[in-house]
């Protein structure tokens, strides 16, 4: 077993689902055509000047009041000047000594409060494109502005982040909080998510942070979770061989499963941090931040203990639920329609994600509404149709749309009760399957089971199996 | 047409002369564009005030204006009157330079907001005039493609870093102009072209597509004829700008509404430690003695002030515009727009490369001190310390502006020198600024009008108010100028050969 | 070597400058007098002052969040010194 104990911070960057980007009227839009929402702002053109959007201030303060921290009552904006070719103006408009929050926390799933160090706001740079492949065998680069100038917000957490895992969930319940209060659409694969952190290890007990690395590169929060791990081991390995750990940033190479030296050639940049004098500071006053909390939703926390208390799900469905607005909110209208949260709950969980993920959509982008899935759910109850229809109709429904009742008729999936019709079929079955007869005389249940399902294939899922039992009950006794 | 070296258009209009000539249909814009384009046309061989002329664009908006004329329409403040505008603001679909070979074919996609409100008064843009590059200068001599001459004597330098302003009202080509002033950059070169210069109050007038080299200094203003000029000019371009977050929102006067033509219970401040320094000049402090006592001959009372930190005004500047433009300027870096040179094949050595070939060497020389002013572990002691010590100056005319309504000082240490004279010496060429600097660090608004001549050189004087006072400037700037018409009348000089 | 405390040469590295040692020399040289004015402002006692943050005080500048009228895709490349389709084009990033 380990003697050494890992300890982790965690720096993410969120951008901003504001309608225009942060310091200039653009759109904010991902995946674009390339160089076609910018402006002479957001290019760094000479003269342009930027002007702060309120909307992404609000966002930040939102968060920050969301996160239980403190909002400062004046902040202000800095350059961050460094070269590189996706930097329109060569200095990052971003804040350093007075940013908009300080303190807060991110609970986890466990109960276990991460602190945080600060949120603060600044600008996103453009994208650049390797061409010819990576980096370091590209023979150009290619620079799309459209990403340059949209509104970012940086959480910088404390080092009290204890483990790889402990890294995923804080991230899962950071995405929560973010995508409740609706300021970004927290999406990794695209972008509006990004993480970067910080690792050093130590013995177990000792107070002293050992020497940290910083890594970047990971694109979900699995790929965090196993970059973290691998690092971790890397750093215990040297540690243990009473090697130097050295302070530098690496990367995280999925498709290998290891970290590298992303040390460049480059001295630490110096930033020369200073006010940036087209912009002046920020006052905010009591009055708006006040307003802006009365506006916050209920958080997920909250949410998810109201599903226990008012729903009477589970703690487990709860949480699952409230991994993102979008899904909880779902839920509700469902189960508010239905008047059976559970079960609203159980095929949600089952049969509604398993359909989801066979279609690769989500909640948002499903045609399905939840009240046709409440529609649904009473017509199973309602012995209108079998479980293993509802099945079919519910993906019918996820993947196109439609109204339950609609589906069922077009795919001719009614509920058969009709004794005269299975019996019929049981007949049939039973006439083709003596052996399996015999074999439930003599004392085999399965071989019922065995015959049922045949009766149940025979009616493509649609017989009413309580009526087949009973009539199989009827007829073998 | 030149005596001594004299440049000018003999009987050149004031903006507001042709203004009123074209409302009583006596002429068109026309023509007056077509007029104002020879003379400049003449002129330019020997002055050389012009980077780009645009003769298309003017007579364009010259038949326009001439078309809704003729159709009883409402045109704006300046219709009809030949503008110049320097060549740091963006004019749409114009080649916009800056001055610099960085810059030498970039084409602005957009104007400036003080270009729009040109057109929206209807004013005629005829040309972007030449500057000092990125307006690091007092002479013109560091504009990347060619020194401009001074109308009064084309050995001599106009001024920077407005210098092709200066030049092309000086000669009287045309009547009005944009200039924009960082540490004196209108003043100076009006005082030496014997014309009007207004650097108004920091916010006053928006920074919108004006190519910026120290954000909290520059200001765009005003280079006329005359101070009714300036003052008309001044209002179409002033206002606040949702587009400029440093712009301020305060209504704009009829500026033309303050001039005044006595100074009856105007109370003009006498700045102690600028006197000490011109009486070092005998010439010099003998002009602006007459000055002041031209100004009590209109009914002003003088009040002694003291700007005790002015001395350090020097220091202070070269700390924080080279460090603001250090980062204003890494932006031209050869991949979005502008001049590249590849180096050794990766981006960092073409930055460096484009950048060594693109900016002259006043320009790397701020951009090297300011990015040392910044650096960590020297920016308390530089930048810090250096905003601090504006802090004492803005205090200092708090405290003057206390006694007086308005202070009365020299512009410049001299008059306009010959070309070549100090553009050796860098920081010969930085006391230049040495009495505009302090206005400008204060953000105060400061103008300079023609006081006279020193051995047949224009000399100006200056005047400056507190901030927001715009208005009691140009008041008290007109009945000076209306008192002495020290730029109508002719030097001793050019009068014997007359 | 003129006796000023710039280290030029890691300052145009930082500026992204490539300096000639002619330039640098020259540069040394002419900075030392603005350095004499420069350190004069060392002298001064400014413990108690606060730095201008800005030189006329505003606060608060903010605009609403709504889309605004950009540059078409040609308009911005238009400047573009060396382009690739919709893309800017330079040099690769590493050395």
């Amino acid at each position: 077993m380990s003697t050494f104990e890992s300890v982790i911070g965690l720096e993410v960057h969120v951008e901003l689902s504001t309608r225009s980007k942060m310091f200039c009227g653009c759109r904010n839009q991902f995946g674009a055509e390339p160089n076609t929402h910018v402006c002479p702002v957001c290019l760094g053109m000479p003269g342009s000047l930027p002007v702060i959007n309120r909307r992404a201030v609000e966002y930040l303060c939102k968060t920050g009041m969301a996160l239980g921290c403190d909002v400062a009552p004046h902040s202000k904006f800095d350059r961050k000047n460094y070269f590189y070719p996706d930097m329109p103006k060569n200095y990052q408009i971003s804040q350093y000594d007075m940013p908009l929050t300080s303190g807060g926390a991110v609970t986890l799933s466990s109960g276990k409060r991460v602190r945080l160090n600060r949120i603060h706001l600044e600008e996103d740079t453009g994208k650049n494109i390797h061409e010819g492949g990576r980096m370091t065998e590209a023979a150009a680069t290619l620079v799309d502005f459209n990403r340059a100038g949209v509104p970012l917000m940086e959480i910088v957490s404390e080092p009290e982040i204890a483990t790889p895992q402990e890294a995923e969930e804080y991230l899962g319940a950071l995405k929560a909080v973010l995508s409740f209060i609706g300021v970004s659409d927290v999406k990794m694969h695209e972008g509006s998510l990004r993480c970067d952190a910080n690792v050093s290890v130590r013995p177990v007990g000792a107070s002293e942070l050992g020497t940290k690395t910083e890594i970047k590169n990971m694109n979900s929060f699995k790929a965090v979770g196993a970059a973290l791990a691998s690092e971790i081991a890397r750093q215990i390995a040297l540690a243990q061989d009473g090697q130097r750990i050295v302070q530098e940033t690496r990367g995280w190479d999925d498709a290998r499963g290891t970290t590298y030296s992303m040390r460049s050639k480059e001295q630490a940049h110096d930033y020369r941090y200073f006010p940036d004098p087209d912009l002046v500071p920020l006052s905010l006053d009591a009055a708006t931040l006040a307003a802006w909390k009365s506006e916050l939703p209920e958080l997920p926390a909250q949410r998810r203990e109201r599903f226990v208390s008012q729903y009477g799900l589970p703690d487990y469905d709860a949480g699952v639920l409230t991994e993102n607005r979008a899904d909880a909110d779902y839920f509700e209208a469902a189960a508010s329609a239905s008047g059976d949260p559970k079960r609203v709950s159980n095929w949600l969980m089952g049969d509604v994600r398993k359909a989801l993920e066979t279609h690769d959509l989500t909640l948002t982008t499903t045609k399905m509404r939840p009240e046709q899935l409440a529609a649904l759910i009473r017509m199973v109850a309602a012995g209108e149709i079998t479980g293993k229809s509802a099945k079919t109709v519910c993906d019918t429904m996820v993947a196109e749309g439609g109204d339950p009742q609609a589906i069922v008729a077009a795919q001719g999936l009614g509920q058969v009760s009709d004794a005269s019709v299975i019996g019929g079929i049981v007949d049939r079955v039973l006439s083709a399957n003596q052996d399996s007869v015999a074999a439930y005389r003599s004392g085999k249940s399965k071989a019922l089971e065995f015959i049922v399902g045949q009766v149940m294939r025979e009616s493509r899922g649609k017989a009413n199996v309580d009526v087949v039992k009973a009539l199989l009950k009827e007829r073998l006794g | 047409m030149s005596d001594n070296g004299k440049l000018t258009v003999p009987g050149a209009p004031t903006g507001h002369a042709l203004r009123d000539a074209i409302a009583a249909k006596q002429r068109t814009a026309e023509e007056i564009t077509r007029d104002a384009l020879s003379a400049i046309e003449r002129l330019e061989p020997q002055l050389r005030a012009y980077i780009t002329m645009l003769p298309d664009r003017a007579i364009a908006k010259a038949r326009d204006v001439d078309r809704r004329i003729a159709r009883g329409e409402q045109v704006g403040s300046l219709a009809g009157i030949p503008t110049a505008v320097k060549d740091i603001f963006c004019v749409r679909d114009a080649v916009t330079t800056a001055g610099s070979k960085i810059l030498e074919r970039f084409v602005a996609p957009y104007s400036a907001t003080v270009v729009e409100k040109l057109d929206a008064a209807d004013a005629i843009i005829v040309g972007k005039t030449n500057m000092d590059e990125f307006a690091m200068g007092s002479s013109c001599e560091n504009s990347a493609f060619f020194p401009t001459h001074n109308p009064w004597d084309t050995t001599r330098v106009p001024g920077g870093s407005s210098g092709g302003s200066a030049s092309t009202v000086g000669s009287g080509a045309v009547a009005l102009a944009l200039g924009t002033d960082t540490g004196g950059s209108i003043r100076e070169p009006a005082s030496f072209c014997n014309i009007v210069g207004v650097k108004p109050t920091y916010g006053r007038v928006s920074r919108y597509g004006m190519i910026a080299f120290a954000s909290s200094l520059d200001q765009a203003g005003p280079m006329t004829t005359d101070v009714r000029d300036a003052a008309d000019l001044l209002e179409a371009i002033a206002g606040w700008d949702p587009m400029d977050s440093t712009s301020v929102d305060v209504p704009v006067p009829r500026y033309a509404d303050a001039l005044r033509t006595d100074l009856s219970s105007v109370r003009l401040g006498i700045v102690r430690e600028f006197e000490e320094s011109i009486a070092g000049d005998a010439a010099m402090a003998q002009l602006y003695k007459a000055a002041y006592a031209d100004l009590a001959a209109l009914g002003a009372t003088f009040v002694d002030v003291s700007l005790p930190h002015a001395k350090y005004g020097l220091a202070t500047y070269y700390l924080i515009a080279p460090a603001e433009c250090s980062s204003n300027l890494a932006r031209y870096d050869g991949v979005r727009y502008g001049l590249r040179k590849n180096g050794s094949g990766d981006v960092f050595s073409m930055f460096e490369q484009t950048r060594a070939a693109g900016f002259g060497p006043e320009v790397k020389r701020r951009i090297i001190l300011g990015t040392y002013a910044l650096c960590s572990g020297y920016y308390d002691a530089y930048y810090v310390r250096a905003q601090k010590v504006r802090t004492l100056m803005k205090q200092d005319f708090d405290a003057a502006f206390a006694a007086c309504d308005a202070i009365a000082c020299p512009a410049v240490s001299c008059p306009p020198f010959p070309l070549g004279a100090k553009s050796q010496d860098p920081v010969a060429m930085y006391l230049m600024d040495y009495f505009t600097i302090p206005m400008s660090l204060a953000g105060i608004p400061a103008l300079s009008v023609p006081a006279g001549y020193v051995n047949d050189l224009p000399v100006g004087l200056q005047i400056c108010a507190p901030i927001f006072e715009e208005a009691r400037m140009l008041g008290i700037a007109h009945a000076y100028e209306q008192a002495t018409q020290h730029a109508r009348r002719r030097t001793p000089a050019a009068a014997a050969t007359a | 070597m003129a006796d000023v405390p710039i280290d030029i040469a890691y300052t145009a590295r930082l500026a992204r400058i490539a300096l000639t040692e002619e330039e640098s020399t020259r540069f040394a040289a002419q900075f030392e007098r603005l350095f004499g004015f420069i350190r004069e402002l060392q002298a001064l006692d400014v413990d108690r002052v606060s730095p201008t943050a800005q030189v006329v005080p505003l606060a608060n500048v903010l605009r609403d969040d709504e889309e605004k009228p950009c540059l078409s895709q040609e308009a911005a490349l238009a400047n573009a010194p060396e382009r690739e389709g919709p893309y800017f084009k330079a040099p690769r990033i590493l050395e």
